[in-house]
């Protein structure tokens, strides 16, 4: 069930270089959220009519609120960042499926990219096994604290050598050698592509949680396509990352361009 | 309080009020169907249908332009076989006209396209001779009078029910192309479909859109949009369905004062899922206010 929900915003801070908290009063939202699930938030302006889809980085369905950590990345994330606190916004969610949790898994390995970290936080909370999180950023990572506050082992490479490994995720897996029955990631599409190459040759399931452009969020407009070939099919085909992901299996991405 | 009468008839097919939907910015109906009760829009136009099963163009397919977006989907469908089956009950379970937009890349498949649905328990269709995405495909026959009358006629022979044929902006002198589609047998027209457009990424200097160029859309199109109607009204006696732009009651007011019969409302439905029903309820509130018992009252009113 999706619900268009006015919510006001309680919380807007800078948590990053780049990055901003967003916390909304949504409690039917949150109550039907899971892990990985997305929400359209809409900015109300007549010049900017598409709704931002934003990964939910936790929600609390007991106090009805939902948290989005969003990255200034042009004039509707620009514009966010101006709202203060108590102004409502428009969002609909919860979109798309989330992840597929496997809690037979006694160790879990958990990739996250700059700004495709904060869905693998609300992620860990709902994970039984040993949750082991590699984090690759360009410099100082967010939401570190956070991530070990939940009991998570992490791992950090950046690409300046500011905070742990000096390099990307891949290579910083590729020297940690991690073990484990699954790997929850979301990033950048080059990390993915690359890190579901590395779960192929290392014999691990991979989940990935991907971003297009799109229009609706809601499987209408046809607009998100990802090219994915499922096993024992012959040919590929356009999936909608909104509706049908946005979590595919690395291995059924058709990782082109 | 007056009784109004918010019903419009098109080719005989009666709509308990003017809104439809643009295709392709409602899919089915289905996923919109969670926020909107089907059963208060005049009809449901659905998604394009080909006969066979399209990929679409390469992601990415959506960019944001100022009071409006542009799309390169490039017509991805599930094909007519998968339509009949899984779109057409599920309308059916709401009080609604269904309309189904045809599309086809050569005159061989709009007419397979119309064949296949020739008995399917739709209500009226509109042939897409416009989108500017599929190459070779719709641009070349609606921007040509003889080419856009030649694919009517001959898709007008599959065609057992009303037949809307929908008329790209793209075009020198929209009224010739009106003109045209009505000789081949068109019963009404639909207009605008989206005005060609471009967005280029100055940092990776490249286009946004995969596909370079793409369909532009959104309240930024809308004056064009009233304008072509306008003309459209004055140069044929078919009924239109008005688009392009329309987000509020007071813009489906413009199109049906610029003579249109129904309006639909497109790319509108992304900033707000509920755009649709609150134009025909605006309407409703509108033709009160007004002391207007019929549309056909203001349909065309300006000179």
């Amino acid at each position: 069930m999706k619900f268009v929900e006015y919510g006001e915003i309680v919380e807007n801070i800078k948590i990053g270089a780049n990055a901003y908290k967003m916390t909304i009063v949504l409690p039917k939202i949150s109550a039907e959220a899971k892990p990985g699930q997305f929400v359209n938030v809409y900015t109300g302006l007549g010049e900017m009519i598409l709704p931002r889809p934003i990964s939910i980085n936790e929600y609390d369905a007991e106090k009805g609120t939902l948290a989005i950590i969003y990255q200034v990345s042009g004039k509707g994330s620009e514009y966010f960042t101006t709202l203060p606190v108590g102004t409502e916004v428009r969002c609909v969610g919860p979109l798309g499926n989330g992840f597929m949790i496997d809690n037979e898994i006694k160790k879990n390995i958990i990739v996250g990219g700059g700004i495709g970290l904060p869905p693998l936080v609300e992620l860990i909370k709902h994970l039984d096994g040993e949750n082991h999180v590699f984090i690759g950023s360009r410099t100082t990572p967010i939401l570190v604290e956070r991530l070990e506050e939940l009991g998570a082992k992490v791992h950090i490479a950046t690409d300046d050598g500011s905070v742990g490994f000096k390099g990307n995720v891949v290579q910083l897996l590729d020297e940690v050698k991690p073990e484990g029955g699954m790997i929850y990631s979301c990033g950048p599409k080059v990390m993915l592509k690359y890190l579901a190459k590395w779960a192929m040759e290392n014999n691990i399931p991979c989940q990935v949680s991907l971003e297009e452009r799109m229009a609706c969020g809601i499987g209408a407009c046809v607009g998100c396509a990802i090219k994915i070939q499922k096993k024992g099919e012959s040919d590929w085909q356009h999936l909608k990352v909104c509706k049908d992901g946005p979590v595919f299996f690395g291995d059924e991405v058709i990782w082109d361009e | 309080m007056s009784n109004v009468n918010t019903a419009v008839k098109i080719c005989g097919v009666e709509m308990k009020n003017p809104v439809t939907t643009a295709s392709g910015t409602f899919g089915s109906g289905r996923e919109f169907s969670e926020f909107v009760d089907l059963s208060k829009l005049g009809a449901v136009t659905v998604k394009g249908v080909a006969a066979e099963p399209w990929k679409g163009n390469n992601a990415p397919r959506i960019a944001e332009t100022y009071g409006g977006m542009l799309n390169s989907v490039g017509l991805q469908n599930p094909g007519a076989d998968y339509f009949i089956e899984n779109d057409i009950p599920f309308l059916r379970q709401f009080d609604t006209k269904i309309i189904v937009n045809i599309c086809g890349h050569t005159i061989e498949e709009y007419c397979a396209v119309a064949e296949k649905l020739s008995d399917a328990d739709v209500d009226m269709f509109e042939l897409n001779i416009s989108c500017p995405n599929v190459k070779e495909g719709g641009i070349t026959f609606g921007t040509v009078p003889a080419m856009a009358e030649k694919v009517v006629s001959e898709v007008r022979k599959y065609c057992k029910k009303p037949l809307i044929v929908k008329l790209t902006p793209n075009v020198t002198d929209i009224t010739e192309i009106a003109k045209a589609v009505v000789a081949g047998g068109a019963d009404a027209v639909s207009l605008i479909n989206t005005l060609l457009g471009m967005r280029i990424d100055i940092n990776k200097r490249q286009p946004v859109l995969a596909n370079k160029v793409g369909g532009f859309s959104g309240p930024a199109i809308k004056p064009v949009a009233v304008r072509m109607v306008y003309q459209v009204g004055k140069a044929v006696d078919v009924p239109i369905i008005g688009m392009g732009g329309i987000a509020t009651w007071e813009d489906a007011i413009e199109f049906i004062m610029a003579g249109a019969t129904g309006v639909a409302v497109g790319s509108a439905n992304f900033a707000n899922p509920f755009a649709t029903v609150e134009v025909a309820e605006g309407i409703e509130r509108y033709m009160r206010e007004n002391n207007i018992k019929d549309l056909s009252e203001i349909r065309g009113i300006i000179d």
